[in-house]
């Protein structure tokens, strides 16, 4: 695609390249299998993914003893659900932090974009970015703005900045307007971006509204 | 209504993503990162590492980059993770040193036809 890359005296290296030659090589060492590959890409596009996290946030807004055992531990509630495994079958250590109105939370990985994988599928692309992951220590309050969320200055503003051990999950506050969805109706209102503590929900119009 | 979504376009952080169409999409600028990325997997999966190691790896290599890059130039996020997974199996001696570039020089030389 690009032309514009070196050609000067090394062997062609692009990535795209050299992830087909590392499959090959490991495929001739019998160390793999190229459905299982397959099978692991459909899995995250489709199976696993934000719908898993969504899931946990509308049980937490409907059932208010599961909201007690989410955020007093958010491995052994997400696991309740059916919600394990990540890369190797272990999940690092869940932990759910609540949105309420004196507290907005975001959740960043400064280190290496570690990310709840088993609850929200592939992280967006700005997760990883070095620009988000700097700036949003530095300066939650603009980033968010970005986003397009103002976070009022009298409300506290909790950055999580996720480890090696431990991953973080927003639990949204829940939108006004919302009392007659049912739990499946509610998961489908909650993006990814709001479980990451980018986004809030807004009050559904209608009734009352 | 429709809650907040994406926000990376406001980020402006240099490239435009796919519109997030609903909550399963995929976040991969191109296919070669989602094999990188599935192959990691896979290979941890199948107890050839652990997580910890790779994890270990991934951020070594992040680190390297930001030291090289002190005016914080950003780097592809998948070329990071391909070359930590690259790293890790060297040094596991389960891909040889320079059979890669071997390798990749090989498929380089492929008649072409398409592609570039």
């Amino acid at each position: 695609m690009s032309h514009d890359h070196d050609h000067d005296h090394e062997t062609p290296s692009g990535p795209a390249l050299r992830a087909e030659a590392l499959e090959a090589l490991l495929l001739e060492r019998g160390l793999l299998d190229p459905a299982e590959v397959d099978a692991v890409i459909a899995n995250y596009g489709e199976r696993v993914g934000p719908l898993n996290g969504a899931r946990v946030v509308a049980r937490a807004w409907t059932d208010a003893a599961y909201r007690q055992r989410l955020l007093a531990d958010g491995t052994a509630a997400a696991e309740e659900l059916g919600i394990v495994g990540g890369p190797g079958g272990q999940m690092e250590r869940l932990v759910v932090v609540e949105n309420d109105p004196a507290v907005h939370n975001v959740v960043v990985c400064t280190l290496c974009s570690c990310y709840p994988w088993a609850l929200l599928g592939l992280p967006p692309r700005w997760y990883k970015d070095p620009a988000y992951r700097s700036r949003v220590v530095r300066e939650p309050r603009a980033v968010l703005r970005e986003f397009g969320v103002e976070v009022p200055a009298e409300k506290a503003l909790q950055v999580w900045d996720s480890s090696a051990e431990v991953r973080y999950l927003v639990l949204p506050e829940r939108p006004e307007g919302t009392e007659g969805l049912s739990e499946a109706q509610l998961a489908a209102l909650v993006p990814r971006e709001a479980m990451i503590g980018v986004a809030v929900l807004q009050a559904l119009a209608g009734e009352g509204a | 209504m429709a809650p907040q979504q994406g926000g990376d376009a406001r980020l402006q952080l240099g490239a435009e993503v796919a519109p997030p169409t609903e909550n399963g999409e995929l976040v991969f600028e191109a296919p070669w990162e989602a094999r990188v990325f599935a192959l990691a997997h896979h290979l941890c999966d199948a107890g050839l590492y652990s997580w910890d190691d790779f994890r270990e790896a991934l951020i070594a290599e992040i680190a390297q980059w930001d030291a090289a890059h002190p005016r914080g130039e950003g780097y592809v996020y998948y070329e990071r993770f391909q070359a930590a997974l690259e790293g890790l199996l060297v040094s596991r001696g389960l891909v040889a040193p320079g059979a890669l570039e071997a390798e990749t020089a090989k498929l380089a030389a492929r008649p072409h036809g398409h592609d570039h």
